[in-house]
């Protein structure tokens, strides 16, 4: 096997893990089909922007859970703009977790916000660290004369 | 085989603009978050829809004011300074009749009432698509006639 078919498949498979393990939805394939010629780096642009925008939310909420008096409207804004980019960029489980960190905001439930910070933080990593991994196999890919597969609907 | 295989929303949206010589539609994003700023902007343009960014309801208000036009605005909701709900009542107020189209990640009905009565054309959950797209594109159409 050749080095840029061995590249693809790896490429490919990584891909279906990140989809059926549900770390990835079908939002994060509509960003593939918006890359193009013309925006040949739209999902890696979309995706860093994603990454700085969502670790400076996480450090607002962290100072915001920190307070003497927390401010639960506050920290819920915090969360809800970090669960509309997620959603926006298919980081489907971090979603999830905004959706239900939110409940608590609402709730003024401190110990369950702070419980959740930790789980959100858990899961913006995982899914920060798998996107990392795929630009790379895209790259070897690139590198070797490969071209990325286009991505299927599910 | 690369990504730009054309959706066939977008071969029916390029039928329907060639047919009708239309001048190109044009529209601006409202909404606070950049990453979704980013995605709208980029799904758009890939529609051949011409468009600007604002990034509250304030900053939409005021690029009206100085006799700026769309025929499409999307609006989110949750915004600061001016939210999407006090933007298009003002908007309305002002004699803007562009389709609006509230976009939000809001999916309580009651919210979604009052986004609606202040004045919007179409109301879609988060996130936007090529396909949510089209669906408000055809109201455009019905507007104008």
């Amino acid at each position: 096997m050749d080095a840029v078919t061995r590249l693809h498949r790896q490429l490919v498979d990584y891909s279906n893990s990140l989809f059926q393990e549900g770390i990835l939805d079908n939002q994060f394939g509509h960003l593939q089909q918006l890359q193009d010629e013309s925006n040949p780096d739209f999902v890696a642009e979309v995706v860093n922007l994603y990454f700085k925008d969502s670790e400076r939310l996480l450090n607002e909420i962290t100072v915001a859970l920190d307070q003497q008096n927390v401010d639960f409207t506050k920290v819920g804004g915090h969360v809800h703009q970090l669960k509309g980019s997620s959603s926006s960029i298919g980081a489907q489980r971090v979603n999830n977790v905004c959706t239900a960190f939110r409940s608590f905001c609402e709730e003024k439930n401190i110990e369950g916000c702070q419980q959740y910070l930790q789980h959100l933080k858990q899961e913006y990593y995982l899914v920060k660290n798998k996107l990392q991994t795929l630009f790379q196999l895209q790259q070897q890919l690139l590198s070797a004369g490969g071209s990325i597969p286009a991505y299927e609907m599910r | 085989m690369g990504g730009s295989m054309k959706a066939p929303e977008k071969e029916i949206l390029g039928t329907k603009m060639n047919h009708r010589h239309r001048p190109k539609i044009t529209a601006l994003v409202v909404d606070d978050n950049m990453v979704v700023r980013a995605i709208h902007h980029r799904l758009l343009q890939d529609l051949g829809i011409e468009n600007q960014v604002a990034v509250n309801g304030k900053e939409a208000v005021d690029v009206h004011s100085s006799g700026q036009y769309f025929d499409l605005i999307l609006m989110d909701m949750d915004m600061p300074v001016m939210n999407g709900i006090e933007a298009t009542r003002k908007l309305r107020a002002m004699g803007i009749r562009s389709t609006i189209a509230g976009i939000s990640s809001r999916s309580l009905e009651r919210e979604k009432q009052e986004f609606m009565e202040a004045g919007l054309d179409d109301y879609h959950e988060k996130p936007l698509t090529a396909d949510k797209i089209v669906s408000i594109l055809h109201k455009i159409s019905n507007h104008s006639g």
